[in-house]
């Protein structure tokens, strides 16, 4: 008798450290301890244990159900690019997993914070080809930061803090946790503590302080500085610390496309966009600087044109946290490996006060052949069709540039980021690396939920509007307020252009017969407007902000319109063109 | 960087996980890039595995290809060495017919026997490739019933080692 109560009471001592639970329950409470309060997911048969759980949870965690698993990827890149925090996504085995492959690897590639968790057939199935059986730990492990496999629900709490801490340290990423059916009914004793170490991974570089130093040197001897500001600098909430490098030294700055939202577009020393499709100056003065100073970014081919014509006059100052990163595509004169907040605060009491007024000449008077040979005619057309800019740009006016702007990918997302006057940051949300047509409206509706109280732009295309169209049913039922706003032209517009300029006009598999929009959005009772001419843009605008609740607007805008200035693949950023 | 193509052998240490392998692996087959060989071993610390692979590429594409293997989450350190930089050995073994000429041809190589009985003898050689080819050679007119080598084992001639890297990142 005495020794039962002794067993007892050793039993009560342990449960108020461990918990006995099932390896469902165990999800759902790692989650918690991660303060996660929201995921995306959709449910499955091997994952139907963890479902049951979040059923008895759905007081403390709201599961958003999307209408199929890519959705749930993009949603959460919505909901963490806007909030630098890791979100979640969640699938069943097999497809549903599959299902989740283009969005991590948009993830990854954009370096999104994002912790997937997936489904599995029972341990004992493993390699038999049961049914939904598919290896997704070694589908998705070119395109994952980590993953790991789940069989045992002991291990649970140790891969799931584990996943936190990678996806969100060092430069960001997705981490996928494949779960097997039978860990999620076993019975175990549970106990979550945060991973805040890992041996053999280093996710915060020793700052070089020489490295610095040389770095100083070379700005304060610069007469053509120049900063490009990428992702990395949202990542590591370095704008304050940038912007008081730029004030300081007096350097101009431009922005990768992922880099859009750092610095407002109405700060003086920010000059525009890079890139194939960016602006006219910064990628002009890229070959004329003397001093270029890369932070958070990683010369992707879209920025550079032509590597063997890139900045090769200037010395390169490349401050990133991926040490792969530097010297991979241009070469750095001087490599700093550091966080971008703690290179630019090292660096910031090392400069001095400088101003180079003839220097943002030069930019001003780039940006002024930009205006006259294009921006003019985009912005006050004389022509009778709505051109996209005109759109955006309105857009930007009325709110403000106070938005976040989702875009997909095409011309209606370089259009969107041209025209788009960011005057908040965070509000850039759009697939940069990857490219992924149907990116937009599963990203809106994620990024909404992450701000409720913000306004939420989603600027979508008529053909990447179709890769995801369904999600219409996400946002109908949890009555997120996202403003679509399609810019139809009833074609794949970027590809069409590209035929128009290099394929002699041979217009291949590039023009869509498209649906009515409308229809299908009321079909999903989200109302939604029709406009096709110009007199109607402002009118429209204002009453889909005004509206309470999700809304749609189609604009009929210019069929063959081309985005310029252009950058020809193989051509170097100074052979940049204004017009076909 | 020089753009010629040379040999190249990379050590990677890592954590003894599964799925490593495939993770270092594809980061060659993304560039197309054929591992000539593979071999991998506990090192000298307990729990930390060791990676010899040997490639053939221009120096800048070796060295992008190291520091993405050991930006993977669970590899401690990843160097690349020219040939001059490491001293390495392969391990051949060859499968005989027995006879007096193959023992001749065994001496001359300084390899060993490992195993004879009246079927068949194993010769084992180790050494570096050319080596354990000239015995291949010598060897081939008296009929090879089975040949197999090992992928290349190598320590580094630089000093710097994983225990110099675990001391910078306190885990010595």
């Amino acid at each position: 008798m005495e020794l039962t109560m002794e067993k007892e009471k050793l039993k009560t001592e342990k449960s108020m450290k461990t918990k006995t639970i099932s390896g469902s329950e165990a999800v759902v409470l790692s989650l918690l301890e991660e303060g996660i309060n929201i995921v995306f997911g959709y449910p499955g048969g091997a994952i139907m244990p963890l479902y049951d759980e979040l059923y008895k949870y759905q007081d403390k965690i709201h599961h958003v159900l999307v209408r199929h698993e890519q959705g749930a990827t993009h949603a959460a890149e919505g909901y963490s690019r806007t909030t630098n925090t890791t979100a979640v996504a969640i699938a069943t085995s097999g497809p549903g997993a599959t299902n989740l492959i283009t969005g991590i690897a948009d993830a990854m590639i954009d370096s999104t914070p994002m912790v997937c968790i997936t489904g599995q057939v029972g341990a004992h199935l493993l390699g038999t080809d049961a049914f939904q059986e598919t290896d997704i730990i070694g589908i998705a492990a070119p395109v994952t930061k980590w993953s790991f496999q789940v069989t045992k629900a002991s291990e649970i709490p140790g891969a799931i803090a584990k996943a936190f801490y990678i996806a969100n340290s060092g430069r960001p990423g997705p981490v996928l946790i494949d779960i097997t059916k039978n860990a999620l009914f076993e019975v175990f004793e549970f106990e979550y503590k945060k991973c805040t170490h890992i041996r053999s991974y280093q996710p915060k570089p020793v700052l070089n302080m020489e490295q610095v130093k040389q770095a100083a040197a070379a700005i304060n001897g610069a007469k053509k500085p120049f900063i490009l500001c990428g992702h990395g600098v949202l990542l590591s909430h370095a704008q304050e610390a940038l912007m008081g490098v730029m004030e300081k030294a007096g350097i101009p700055a431009a922005s990768t496309l992922l880099g859009l939202s750092a610095i407002p577009s109405s700060h003086q020393l920010y000059v525009g966009m890079l890139g194939m499709h960016g602006n006219y100056g910064p990628n002009m003065k890229t070959n004329e600087c003397d001093v270029l100073i890369a932070v958070g970014m990683r010369f992707d081919d879209r920025v550079t044109g032509r590597l063997d014509a890139y900045a090769k006059q200037a010395k390169i100052i490349h401050i990133e946290l991926d040490k792969s990163e530097i010297s991979k595509n241009v070469h750095a004169h001087i490599p700093i490996h550091a966080d971008a907040k703690e290179a630019l605060n090292a660096l910031l009491p090392l400069l001095e006060r400088n101003k180079h007024p003839e220097w943002l000449e030069e930019f001003k008077a780039c940006d002024k052949i930009e205006f006259e040979k294009v921006i003019k005619e985009e912005l006050n057309p004389s022509t009778p069709q709505i051109k996209m800019a005109e759109v955006v740009r309105k857009l930007s006016d009325i709110t403000k540039g106070q938005a976040i702007l989702v875009t997909d990918v095409g011309q209606h997302q370089m259009m969107g980021l041209r025209y788009y006057q960011f005057e908040t940051t965070n509000a850039n949300v759009t697939s940069g690396g990857l490219g992924t047509m149907g990116f937009c409206l599963p990203a809106a509706f994620g990024a909404k939920m992450a701000n409720p109280n913000k306004e939420v732009l989603a600027i979508i295309g008529d053909g990447g509007f179709q890769m995801t169209i369904q999600e219409l049913g996400t946002i109908f039922q949890t009555n997120a307020a996202v403003k679509i706003i399609i810019l139809n032209n009833n074609f794949l517009g970027l590809v069409r252009q590209w035929q128009a300029l290099f394929f002699d006009r041979r217009y291949a598999q590039t023009e869509l017969i498209n649906p009515n929009f409308v229809m299908i959005s009321q079909g999903y009772g989200i109302p939604a407007k029709k406009i096709e001419k110009r007199e109607e843009i402002e009118s429209a605008i204002k009453e889909m902000l005004a509206h309470n609740g999700p809304y749609l607007l189609e604009v009929m805008v210019e069929q063959e319109g081309n985005v310029f200035p252009m950058i020809p693949q193989g051509k170097a950023v100074h052979e940049i063109q204004l017009e076909a | 960087m020089s753009t010629e193509i040379k040999k190249y052998t990379i050590s990677v240490f890592s954590e003894n996980y599964s799925g490593i392998l495939y993770r270092i692996t594809q980061i060659f087959t993304r560039r197309k890039i054929n591992i000539e060989s593979l071999t991998t071993s506990e090192s000298e610390k307990e729990g930390i595995h060791r990676f010899t692979i040997v490639v053939y590429g221009t120096e800048n594409t070796v060295r992008n290809v190291a520091l993405q293997i050991e930006k993977l989450v669970d590899v401690l350190m990843a160097s690349y060495f020219l040939d001059d930089e490491v001293v390495a050995r392969e391990i051949a073994l060859y499968k005989m017919k027995p006879g007096p000429k193959v023992n001749e041809i065994v001496e001359a190589h300084n390899a060993k026997i490992l195993y004879a009985d009246a079927d068949f003898i194993a010769i084992e050689k180790t050494g570096r490739k050319d080596e354990t080819k000239s015995l291949f050679k010598d060897l081939e007119p008296h009929g090879i019933l089975e040949f197999v080598r090992s992928g290349r084992v190598a320590v580094s001639k630089p000093m710097y080692s994983l225990h110099n890297y675990l001391q910078e990142i306190g885990e010595a």
